[in-house]
């Protein structure tokens, strides 16, 4: 039990996190899938926040900001923005029913937790358990881009994925180098440039967001 | 200075072109660039043989004898694509599948991608590894959906959402080993440096890096394409154009296999037991098995060469996993005329299919009497690719071979076996393209085909004679690699 | 503590309970009615109505069976029972040892299952086919309140309600991110169990969607008096436990005299705070179609075992 508030707190929004990742999963409407997406974010700034505070790491401040413009701001307002263009709206299809992806997902929880256990005993750090959380919260994320077939709820669960894995940096490691920190942002950020052309492609090739019509390419 | 002006010549040149593309004159520049690339990496490389390992940019660049064979070979690549593309697009053009603008497009993200590979090969931080290797899907990704058909379209998507997901595995694993290294180098930049990490392997928490393998296998190996990861790999050669194809299966799997094995090097030290190896020996195995029984299935040529790529990976991965001098040496020189065979064959393959106006190979036929360059090109490199004698494919696998018979005796049949049925599919699929009636057309551009006999002419050598100092090279780099 | 003492302390607060349950309904049915700017009919007016119902004469049909007579008090009883057992305003008293949560699902279930075999044995259409939506509820339900019992029994090491609420109360301030799961899958049971926006409507009679109204159909009279009150003990019963686990703070150790006036004062609020939760909750919510009620439980139940996990994880 960490003895810490600061400890707790993060134990929280690591639970938060975890929660949000459940939520998507469940959740069928695009625009709160999008909602759900930026909360991470926030949640993540926070966590990020509460780390640099307490353990006085200057360039987690740093992070934290750019977490909070890219996750909780940038991309947020590029998929409304993304939506409101394309005219989607909604997302009822799901390949498997939802409480049955449920149980899948607690599965996997299982599976991350009992993964990441031995190796949380030895993390030095006041956030040892928090590896396993994000770790299934990748996994939950992952999850999801299998389980739903429209183009951008499987994006949202790719950047939800790359959200679950910045916590393992923060968490377990109070934060990767800056330089590695500003690449892999730079990289999520001209990702989603691409998956918005890419959005348009597929909307004029198959006049759908459907990735249904995209099986084509399949041995036979 | 020379490393850094590998790096800086493709990134301005991904700059410029994005900015002129669209000209004319844009496929001779971009060539220059290549060319300028070329030439910088050649002179890296001979100093790197003279002075020996170059440690530049508060070692972020960091560059020894395994990494500089690859810089060079990538760059030649790039260079020989380069001249094969600029006839290649203008027919494409020509054909009307392409606008300038999606020229432009296409120059300046051929640039980029290069630089992208050249910095993920060139870097000392295993961090920057994975943004580079995550910026090169960035760049092809939207090469591959360049003709905009539905079904390029939807071979793309496919591409970059495996890539970007299997990618993501190898950040988890990137930062485990942060976690682990950060034990032992405190925090900050230097924990991730590969050249301190290799100082300090054997301090390394095992468990930790244990996890953290099989993560970076399973992240990098779905670039590398191994089964059962491969799944983009066939669409995205098949629908992309020619070039990309080429540079996707002569570089950016090297690049994958190239990071794998870096994080190999660091997991051995920390465990000291085989389990890395043991990872690697059953993915590849599994690759060239599936691969090859994959590839009499096929019906498209380009995807039937993608499938060959996969099984060429895998035989490296295993070969790789397997270490020790012979099969690390074998491995190294295999993937250099994997590199060479593989991107002369699409250079001809994207020819061949231009002149028929298909890529099913059922109805390409008799390249031969219309293009003997075309065909014999064809015709060489599917020899050469199926390890026939005397070319440098056949020297690695059978290096390879050998060293699997000596080590690891069970393995050798599925290896045979593989091997065997790969010929039969690929060699009874080209020879009637090559041979027979004609069906096809001439071009309104000549085809650019030196690019085609240069790689096969260098391959041939490689299975002649390695000159001594590239053997010495790669010598040293499979010390490196497996000591 | 003398025994006396004890037992009376028992029976003052098991009593108070069940005179106290109509008057939680009032509560939470007025502040509805306010929330959607209403007058509502009073506090006192659960109270009318049983009176109302013991003054008039029970109607049975014909082929009721002894079980369908017995059953009203059986589940009167029951409640009661669960009632009086569940530490509301101190965890040492003399029935203490028999708060078992286990225990307290197996008494739920058992006033269940006498309602649904009731609704089933005149033969009605609307009978069975509450009993059958009642029993697909409770059985997604009541895995969901076991892992929520499990979660914190895991914190106290004990499947003793006094034990729990004990180490729960009097323990320094942490945070327990597996309690905050465990609360909201408790709060979705309790809706569920209890028949509230938006599993089932208590205030109507509409064939398509009614769940608990549609096995009392054939109930009449100082039957129907007794199966209302004990809903509205289950549901007072239900709120306790939810205090009891999730904001145990001021309840009185040992059943002392002394002790009651600030217990009750602590609870006071927290009833009136969670009446007025739920009629908000009841009020922005709309009911769900009853196909989505098993999606509506799965997530509980997910939740509580994230619960669990989140123990394991974090706080052990």
């Amino acid at each position: 039990m960490p003895a810490t508030l600061s400890g707790q707190l993060i134990n929280l929004l690591a639970a938060l996190l975890l929660l949000i990742a459940f939520a998507m999963i469940t959740q069928r409407r695009i625009l709160s899938l999008v909602n759900l997406f930026a909360m991470q974010g926030l949640v993540l700034a926070l966590s990020t926040l509460i780390v640099a505070y307490s353990t006085g790491q200057g360039h987690l401040y740093f992070s934290a900001a750019l977490t909070l413009v890219l996750k909780v701001m940038a991309l947020p307002w590029i998929l409304y923005r993304l939506m409101r263009k394309l005219n989607v709206q909604w997302d009822v299809e799901t390949l498997i029913n939802i409480p049955s992806t449920l149980l899948v997902g607690i599965v996997l929880v299982i599976f991350a937790f009992n993964l990441a256990s031995p190796i949380s005993h030895m993390a030095g750090t006041i956030l040892r358990s928090t590896l396993g959380i994000a770790l299934a919260s990748v996994l939950l994320s992952f999850l999801m881009m299998i389980v739903r077939r429209k183009a951008i709820p499987q994006v949202i669960g790719f950047l939800a994925m790359e959200n679950g894995l910045f916590f393992a940096a923060t968490s377990s490691t109070y934060g990767m180098p800056m330089v590695v920190e500003l690449g892999i942002a730079l990289d999520v950020l001209v990702g989603m440039f691409i998956f918005g052309i890419f959005f348009f492609h597929i909307r004029e090739t198959f006049d759908s967001l459907d990735l249904q019509h995209m099986e084509k390419l399949k041995e036979d | 200075m020379e490393a850094l002006s590998v790096l800086a010549i493709p990134l301005c040149g991904g700059i410029v072109l994005a900015l002129w593309g669209h000209k004319t004159w844009a496929a001779e520049l971009g060539a220059l660039m290549s060319l300028a690339t070329f030439i910088a990496a050649a002179v890296l490389a001979v100093r790197i043989i003279d002075h020996g390992p170059l440690l530049v940019a508060q070692e972020l660049v960091f560059i020894d004898s395994f990494n500089v064979f690859l810089v060079a070979l990538t760059a030649f690549v790039a260079f020989t694509t380069s001249l094969f593309s600029r006839p290649y697009m203008r027919i494409e053009q020509h054909h009307g599948k392409l606008s300038p603008n999606m020229l432009r497009l296409y120059h300046s993200m051929f640039q980029l991608f290069t630089f992208t590979m050249l910095l993920a090969l060139t870097t000392n931080n295993i961090g920057i590894l994975w943004v580079a290797m995550e910026a090169a899907t960035l760049t092809t990704a939207l090469l591959v959906s360049l003709y905009r058909t539905p079904a390029s379209i939807e071979a793309a998507w496919k591409y970059f959402i495996l890539c970007g997901v299997g990618i993501a595995q190898a950040l988890f694993g990137t930062i485990l080993l942060y976690f682990a290294s950060e034990k032992v180098l405190g925090a900050g930049g230097g924990a991730l440096l590969w050249t301190h990490l290799n100082e300090v392997k054997a301090l390394l928490e095992p468990t930790v890096l244990s996890l953290a393998f099989v993560f970076l296998l399973v992240g990098y190996g779905t670039k590398v394409g191994l089964v059962p990861l491969h799944s983009w790999l066939p669409d995205a050669h098949a629908e992309g154009p020619t070039p990309v194809s080429a540079v996707l299966s002569g570089l950016l799997l090297n690049v994958a296999l190239y990071a794998v094995v870096r994080c190999k090097v660091l997991v051995d030290g920390a465990l000291q037991n085989h389990m890395a190896g043991n990872l690697m020996m059953g993915f590849g195995l599994l690759s060239v098995v599936v691969a090859a029984f994959f590839l009499s299935r096929q019906k498209d040529i380009k995807r039937m060469f993608a499938y060959s790529s996969i099984e060429h990976m895998g035989i490296m991965t295993f070969a790789f996993g397997m270490g020790g001098p012979v099969a690390t040496f074998a491995a190294l020189l295999h993937m250099t005329v994997h590199s060479l065979t593989k991107s002369a064959i699409f250079f001809a393959v994207g020819h061949a299919s231009q002149k028929a106006g298909t890529q099913i190979m059922e109805r390409i036929r008799g390249l031969i009497k219309l293009s003997p360059a075309v065909g014999w090109g064809l015709m060489l490199g599917a020899l050469a690719i199926l390890g026939m004698p005397p070319f440098g494919v056949f020297t690695s696998e059978f290096m390879i071979l050998t060293a699997t018979m000596h080590s690891q005796p069970w393995a050798t049949p599925f290896l045979l076996i593989s091997l065997g049925v790969a010929f039969a599919a690929i060699f009874g699929k080209v020879q009637p393209m090559v041979f027979g009636e004609t069906s096809v057309q001439r071009l309104p551009h000549p085809p650019a085909l030196i690019p085609v006999f240069v790689h096969l002419g260098l391959v041939l050598m490689l299975g002649l004679y390695i000159p001594p100092y590239l053997a010495d090279w790669y010598r040293e780099a499979a010390r490196l690699i497996s000591p | 503590m003398s025994l006396l003492e004890g037992i009376s302390y028992q029976l003052l607060q098991s009593l108070l309970m069940v005179l106290l349950a109509p008057l939680m309904l009032g509560w939470v049915n007025q502040c509805r009615a306010w929330l959607q700017n209403k007058s509502g009919a009073g506090l006192l007016q659960p109270y009318r109505v049983l009176r109302k119902l013991f003054h008039k004469d029970a109607v049975l049909a014909h082929n009721a069976s002894a079980l369908f007579r017995a059953t009203p008090y059986i589940r009167f009883g029951c409640m009661w029972l669960a009632a009086g057992i569940v530490p509301v305003l101190a965890t040492d008293l003399p029935f203490s040892p028999a708060a078992d949560v286990i225990a307290l699902v197996g008494i739920f279930a058992l006033a269940r299952m006498f309602l649904a075999l009731a609704a089933m044995d005149i033969g009605t259409a609307f009978g069975g086919l509450g009993a059958r939506r009642e029993m697909m509820v409770s059985f997604l339900a009541e895995p969901a309140l076991l892992m929520v019992f499990f979660t914190a029994s895991l914190i106290s090491h004990s499947t003793q309600l006094p034990t729990i609420v004990e180490t729960l109360a009097h323990a320094e301030f942490v945070i327990y991110p597996s309690l905050a799961f465990a609360g909201v899958a408790f709060l979705m049971v309790l809706l569920a169990e209890n028949a509230r926006v938006p599993v089932d409507n208590p205030a109507t009679h509409l064939e398509l969607t009614m769940m608990h109204e549609a096995m009392i159909l054939e109930y009449s009279g100082r039957h129907l008096a007794l199966v209302e009150w004990a809903s509205a003990i289950k549901l007072l019963t239900y709120i306790t436990i939810g205090i009891a686990l999730f904001l145990p703070f001021g309840i009185a150790g040992t059943g002392h005299w002394s002790a009651l006036p600030l217990a009750f004062g602590a609870l006071l609020p927290k009833l009136l705070f969670a009446g007025l939760g739920l009629a908000l909750l009841e009020t922005l919510s709309a009911k769900m179609r009853i196909f989505l009620v098993p999606e509506f439980l799965g997530t509980a139940f997910l939740l509580a075992v994230l619960g669990l996990l989140m123990h394991f994880l974090l706080e052990s």
